[in-house]
């Protein structure tokens, strides 16, 4: 198996439980693995959570994290994919002084040709949103921090695979 | 697994519904789990419990430790010897805590507890109340399950998946911490056994295909070495084991955890494997063509460098837990499921042999160890006692069917080495986390767990030292087991690294020891130091024979090393005889 680190999304699937948050994140402090990006949120069953955790790892070593997720009682499934069996979506928000959207006209060009949306502008600022890939948003970041920028936060990945996931059929039966 | 306590128990389940206070239902559902016996220490958080305890005291037999860790430890020995789940129960806080070290060994050694903790009051969590730990944070790494109980109407089911999930698949610890206004709470109770948990699938199923391409690999095999580990002990799997081992002819060794799966003395029974393992499975486990191994999980203490591990061998892995295939060493064949499962379907797959040349290998390299390392550590020509002369002495006067509980170092290995196992589950160490102070309160767990065995802990001068208080519950509980201390005046297996790999620096390892006679005494056990050779087989006998428990005492040579013995970062066939 190979050696070589590569970016892996960790899709794991979960009861919603306090405290599991701890026993999952233990397994890669253990083992000293720097998480990329990890979100939590609703699955498509109800009362399952599903965790979409980035990280970058060889396959042997992904294997094995994923073995020791598994083993946790009140994990159902993991599964870990590359970036070309996902799709996958970051999201981000701006916030830019308000005055600069009308000093600035360059900025409405680059709010246009990223597919970036406003949210919301006030007398003080303006809020942008972008939802994309990594290097689409660090590109505006990019582009919009020569004008300044007064906050800045980006989510974590969140992916769906391309391929079913054998997971559906096994929580279906869940839900009889 | 088979599951005597849950099948025996079963009329127990309570069905009908009744308004009680949580701290009686926690005893109602151990009692429906087939729970008699328990170890604990009281305090503040867990008091409603224990004002239960004494209302059920004839139904349920609760031991005052003398620290929670020996509660814990205690609970372990009465796991291991019987194959039930240990209970363990303290407070909040310092009662907690004290409890982690019991915990970890569990579940690095996979052994079924369940521990019960109290809590404070539900609305002072993360107020840094008094006696406030985090005990699910701090337990959470270290338990195989957790969960905090803050509304009596919880108790029932989460109780009943403990102890479900403690015992099934891998066993291991679970925590269940209880607040305290849960446990005075009423409400409705009802019992019902926990069947099963929708996320959790203890035992894989066994792939027939998997064991076909294992018998495969076993029958063109030349030179096959089967190592089992304790897993053979926990699925019950003895007999399979042996039938496997006797049909196709193959030497098979054991981890420390899996000795007295196999008798001692069966002629394919090739010893211990591992750093102060014997000398032919070691060195031959790099000349193998193909490594069969049988609930294990190659720990590094088994396999030494792991580049240089059984290269050249097909490497099969019967295992229960998915989490260990390739783990540590990469399986050409992993069989998944039970161990009893999986051999009972392997037998009729495999052709009769006798490897007859491949073993009297094993005979060669044995010989060479017997006149090297096991003559003088048993027939020593030297003053000094030695501790394997000891065991000798136990092993005939016990005809081998004692159960050895050890702690942790020089006597632990010398222990494993020599004593003589005719029954299974007899072997009680701490193996994975070597946790000085086990042996004293296991054996206490162990002896009440099984009465009618002869429990005999083989203890260190420092490990003594770590749980010596357990002293006091064995006196109080007139528990009848027999200790013996090996008493080399140094922390023996810390002092022989220091001689080895350290210019023999003896940093911090001598022991100025206390009049250990008299502390027996002082805790009215009957007690005796042996300091010359001529004396040891009275005192043993002494206290083989005595009735209740007894403390032996043998002053052995101070700086005896273990060999064989394989140094840190070695390869298994580098092991060293001297
Ligand atoms: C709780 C704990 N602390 C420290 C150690 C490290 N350790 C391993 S063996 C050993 C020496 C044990 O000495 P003793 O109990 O006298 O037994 P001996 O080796 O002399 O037979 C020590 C300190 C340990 N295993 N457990």
């Amino acid at each position: 198996m190979s050696e070589e680190k590569k970016l892996y999304t960790v899709s794991v699937y979960t009861e919603n439980n306090i405290g599991l948050l701890n026993r999952i994140s233990a397994i890669f402090q253990r083992r000293h693995l720097n998480l990329d990006s990890i979100n939590i949120s609703t699955s498509e069953i109800e009362n399952v959570s599903k965790w979409t955790i980035v990280l970058q790892l060889s396959e042997e070593r992904v294997k094995k994290v994923i073995g020791q997720i598994e083993k946790q009682i009140e994990v159902i499934k993991a599964y870990y994919h590359t970036e070309e069996e996902t799709i996958y979506q970051e999201s981000c928000l701006f916030k830019i002084k308000s005055h600069l959207l009308f000093d600035e006209r360059q900025i409405q060009n680059i709010i246009k040709e990223s597919n970036a949306r406003i949210v919301t502008v006030n007398k003080e600022f303006f809020v942008i949103e972008k939802s994309g890939r990594k290097e689409e948003i660090e590109l505006l970041h990019r582009e919009l921090s020569v004008f300044g920028i007064m906050q800045f936060t980006r989510s974590g990945r969140i992916a769906v695979t391309k391929d079913e996931m054998k997971i559906s059929k096994m929580l279906e039966a869940f839900q009889h | 697994m088979k599951d005597t306590q849950t099948l025996n128990k079963e009329e127990k389940s309570v069905t009908t519904t009744e308004r009680i206070s949580g701290s009686e239902a926690i005893i109602r559902c151990l009692l429906a789990e087939g729970v008699d016996l328990l170890y604990g220490y009281p305090g503040g958080a867990i008091m409603p419990v224990y004002d239960e305890l004494y209302k059920f005291r004839d139904q349920i037999h609760h031991v005052l430790a003398r620290h929670e860790q020996g509660a814990a430890h205690a609970a372990q020995g009465y796991a291991r010897i019987s194959g039930k789940v240990g209970v363990a129960i303290a407070t909040s806080g310092p009662g907690a805590t004290n409890l982690i070290t019991g915990i970890a060994d569990a579940q690095i050694d996979s052994t079924p507890l369940v521990c019960i903790t109290g809590q404070v009051a539900s609305h002072l969590l993360g107020s840094d109340a008094f006696q406030e730990t985090d005990i699910i944070g701090i337990s959470t790494p270290v338990t195989k399950w957790n969960h905090q109980i803050t509304k009596a109407s919880q108790i029932p089911e989460v109780i009943a998946k403990a102890f479900y999930i403690a015992r099934s698949g891998r066993p291991g610890p679970v925590l269940i911490d209880i607040t305290k206004d849960a446990q005075f709470e009423e409400f409705d109770f009802s019992y019902e056994k926990c069947k099963g948990v929708r996320s959790y699938n203890p035992v894989p199923e066994t792939d027939i295909d998997d064991v076909k391409a294992a018998a495969l690999l076993i029958n063109s095999a030349k030179k096959p070495l089967i190592v089992w580990g304790q897993g053979v002990i926990l699925s019950e799997a003895e007999k399979e084991l042996m039938a496997v081992i006797e049909k196709a002819g193959i030497p098979s060794a054991w981890t420390i955890l899996g000795a007295s799966a196999v008798p001692t003395t069966h002629p394919l029974n090739v010893g211990m494997v591992g750093m102060h393992g014997n000398y032919a499975p070691n060195v031959l486990t790099n000349e193998c063509d193909v490594l069969i191994a049988i609930g294990m999980r190659f720990d590094d203490r088994v396999t030494g460098n792991l580049d240089t591990y059984a290269k050249q061998a097909k490497i099969i892995h019967f295992e229960i837990d998915p989490a260990e295939i390739d783990k540590n060493v990469k399986t050409d064949v992993a069989v998944l499921g039970d161990a009893k499962d999986s051999l009972s379907k392997l037998l009729p797959l495999l052709n009769p042999n006798s490897h007859s040349e491949w073993h009297q290998q094993f005979k060669d390299l044995y010989a060479i160890e017997y006149n090297k390392v096991i003559k003088d550590d048993l027939h020593p020509t030297k003053e000094g006692l030695t501790m394997g002369e000891v065991l000798k002495e136990i092993n005939v006067q016990s005809q081998g069917n004692a159960a050895i509980v050890t702690d942790v170092g020089q006597h632990q290995m010398i222990a494993c080495r020599y004593a003589e196992f005719t029954t299974t589950r007899s072997n009680i160490t701490s193996g994975g986390l070597g946790t000085m102070g086990f042996a004293l309160p296991a054996a206490i767990g162990a002896k009440m767990s099984a009465p009618e065995r002869d429990v005999v802990a083989i203890i260190g001068d420092g490990g003594f030292q770590m749980n010596i208080q357990e002293l006091g519950t064995i006196f109080q509980q007139k528990v009848p087991v027999k200790i013996v201390v090996l008493n080399n005046e140094f922390l023996g297996m810390v002092r022989q690294w220091q001689q080895l790999f350290f210019d023999k620096r003896y940093a911090s390892t001598e022991m100025i020891n206390p009049d250990f006679i008299a502390i027996a005494k002082g805790y009215y056990i009957d007690a005796q130091k042996v300091t010359k050779r001529t004396d040891l087989k009275k005192a043993v006998e002494e206290m083989m024979t005595s009735e209740g428990p007894y403390f032996l005492e043998v002053a052995v040579e101070k700086e005896d090393n273990v060999f064989p013995m394989i140094p840190s970062g070695a390869s298994v066939s580098d092991v060293r005889l001297e």
